[in-house]
C-alpha cells in the first residue's frame, strides 16, 4: 500500500539524526539494548519508514513500458503465475522451468527484463545498489514485490531436485572457511546468543527465531546508508566482511545461500520493508 | 576431548569397525563439497583474478580439514591440524614477545584490513574487541571468543605464558584445531611488531586488561 512520499522523505532526515544520537547513548549493555528496541518499535510504523518510497517507485516501474519490446513487467512470472505478486516473494528462490534454473527475485527480474521487455540490463545492473543521486531499479522493484508478501510466512521451495541441489550448495558455502582470516558465514552465525562488539548475531545454523526475524526483515531500509537494501546487497556485504572478493550481482552462489537461509527461516513472518541501523 | 575419545573407541569396538575405517574417523561426520560447488563458485566470482583465487577463495589444508569436519575434527585429525600449524609459528628473533600495550589497544580496536572496500595501503587491525572482552572499561566487546580481561595477571605475568599467547595470536590452530580465531601471523595479516603489541596488551602490568 503506497504512502505519501513526502512524509517518508523528511522522516528519513529526522531518523538519521535520531540514530546518530542513539550511537552516542548506546554504550551501556542491557539498558541500551532496551533503548534500541524502543526506537525500533517507534520507527516500525510504515508511515515513517522511507523504505516505502522504494515500494512506490517499484510499483511505478513494474507497469512502465521499457526495452526494445516496449513492454511492462506485468506479465512477469515470479513463480505464482504471470503478474501474480501476492505471496511470490515468500516462495522465492525457486526453480523456473522456462529458465531451467533456481532463481531469486532479482535474478528472475533480470530474466523478465531481458525476455519480456527486451531491455539491455547492463545499465540496470550498473545501478544495482543505489547511492545518493542514483536510484536502483532492482532495489525498488524488489521492495515492491517483497512488500506484496509482507505479513506472510516463508515457504521454502525445496521439492525439486534443482532446489535441493541449490540448498546443498548454499549450506556448503555457509560452512566453508577460506581467505586470509579463515572466516565462513558460520564463524559469526553458527551459534545462538553471540555478538560482535555490541551487535547481536542471528544464528543461521538451524531453524530458530533469530533466523526467522532476521531473514524476514529483508529488504530493509538502512538508515546508516540512507538506502533500501536487498538480500543481494546484504550477502555481497557479508562476503566483504568475510574478506572474500566482491561476488557477482545475481550470481548463483548468492541465490544458493538464500535458498539455505530461507530454509532456516522457515515459517518466519515477512515484515517488509523493515528499517534498520 | 577425553570423553570424545572414549566415545569414539566404544563406538568403534561395538560396531566392530575399527579396522575398516581410517583411525579416529569412526564417528566424525564428514561434509565434502557437493558436486558443482567449484563451478558455481567460479561463475559467481567471475571477475576474480587467478592470484585472488589462491588467497581468497581456494582453501589450504587446514581449512579443507576444518570444512570437511565442520570444525569438529576427530582426535587424530585435530592432532594433525595442530602439528601442521605449530610448524608455522616463528617467534621474534630477539626472544622478546612483549611490545607496547598502548599500540596493542589501538590494534585491538582496529577492524580494518583485508576487505575489498579497504584502500590498498590500509594497515591491518587485529579487531580483538570484535570477539573478546579485554579492557573492562570498554563496554563494546564481542562474545565470539572468551573474555581476556585479567589475562596476564591470572598467569602471574609469566614469560612462558606470554610466549604461549604470542604463539596463539600467531597461529591459534597450533593450540586449538579449527578454532574460529584467525591465524594472524601465519597468514601475515599482522606483523611481528603488531603481535608483540597485542601480547603487551595482555601481559603488561600497566595494561588496562590487568587493572
Amino acid at each position: 500500500m503506497p504512502i505519501n512520499g513526502r512524509i517518508a522523505g523528511w522522516t528519513a532526515a529526522a531518523l538519521m539524526s535520531l540514530f546518530v544520537a542513539m550511537g552516542a547513548e548506546a554504550q551501556d549493555g542491557a539498558s541500551s539494548e532496551a533503548e534500541i528496541q524502543r526506537y525500533r518499535e517507534m520507527i516500525s510504523d510504515p508511515m515513517s519508514n522511507p523504505g516505502f518510497l522504494a515500494v512506490d517507485r517499484g510499483e511505478a516501474l513494474w507497469s512502465t513500458k521499457r526495452g526494445t519490446k516496449n513492454a511492462t513487467l506485468e506479465t512477469c512470472d515470479l513463480g505464482e503465475g504471470p503478474g501474480k505478486l501476492d505471496g511470490a516473494y515468500a516462495r522465492l528462490p525457486r526453480f523456473f522451468a522456462d529458465a531451467g534454473k533456481v532463481m531469486d527475485v532479482e535474478q528472475r527480474l533480470l530474466w523478465c527484463m531481458t525476455t519480456i521487455q527486451g531491455l539491455d540490463t547492463a545499465d540496470v545492473i550498473k545501478r544495482r545498489f543505489s547511492r545518493p543521486g542514483v536510484e536502483s531499479d532492482m532495489e525498488d522493484l524488489t521492495a515492491y514485490i517483497a512488500n506484496k508478501s509482507s505479513g506472510m510466512k516463508f515457504e521454502p521451495q525445496l521439492g525439486k531436485p534443482e532446489e535441493k541441489a541449490m540448498y546443498a550448495l548454499g549450506e556448503a558455502m555457509f560452512y566453508r572457511r577460506s581467505g586470509v582470516l579463515d572466516f565462513s558465514c558460520a564463524t559469526c552465525h553458527g551459534e545462538a546468543g553471540l555478538r560482535i562488539r555490541t551487535t547481536n548475531l542471528p544464528d543461521f545454523s538451524k531453524p530458530n527465531k533469530s533466523a526467522q526475524e532476521s531473514i524476514g526483515s529483508w529488504p530493509t531500509y538502512r538508515v546508516s546508508q540512507t538506502a533500501l537494501r536487498t538480500m543481494q546487497h546484504r550477502l555481497w556485504d557479508c562476503f566483504r566482511q568475510q574478506r572474500l572478493p566482491s561476488v557477482d550481482y545475481g550470481s548463483d552462489m548468492v541465490t544458493a545461500l538464500q535458498v539455505y537461509l530461507v530454509a532456516v527461516a522457515k515459517d518466519g513472518e515477512l515484515q517488509v520493508p523493515s528499517i534498520k541501523r | 576431548m577425553n570423553r570424545h575419545t572414549i566415545a569414539v573407541a566404544a563406538l568403534a569396538v561395538a560396531a566392530g569397525l575399527a579396522a575398516s575405517l581410517p583411525a579416529g574417523a569412526q564417528d566424525a561426520k564428514t561434509h565434502p563439497e557437493p558436486a558443482g560447488f567449484e563451478a558455481a563458485a567460479k561463475t559467481s566470482w567471475s571477475k576474480v583474478k587467478p592470484d585472488e583465487w589462491k588467497t581468497r577463495l581456494d582453501t589450504d589444508e587446514t581449512q579443507q580439514l576444518c570444512n570437511l569436519y565442520r570444525n569438529n575434527p576427530p582426535p587424530d585429525i585435530a592432532r594433525k591440524i595442530m602439528e601442521m600449524n605449530r610448524a608455522t609459528v616463528v617467534y621474534p628473533a630477539d626472544g622478546q614477545v612483549i611490545g607496547d600495550w598502548k599500540k596493542g589497544q589501538a590494534l585491538a580496536n582496529n577492524g580494518r584490513g583485508g576487505q575489498f572496500s579497504d584502500e590498498p595501503n590500509t594497515v591491518n587491525g587485529g579487531n580483538c574487541y570484535a570477539c573478546h572482552q579485554l579492557d573492562p572499561k570498554e563496554v563494546s566487546f564481542g562474545t565470539l571468543g572468551p573474555s581476556l580481561t585479567g589475562y596476564g595477571k591470572a598467569r602471574d605475568f609469566s614469560p612462558e605464558a606470554a610466549k604461549e599467547a604470542y604463539a596463539k595470536i600467531y597461529n591459534a590452530q597450533a593450540a586449538f584445531a579449527c578454532t574460529n580465531m584467525p591465524r594472524f601471523g601465519a597468514t601475515r595479516f599482522l606483523s611481528e611488531q603488531q603481535m608483540k603489541d597485542a601480547v603487551a596488551l595482555l601481559f603488561s602490568r600497566d595494561s588496562p586488561v590487568n587493572k
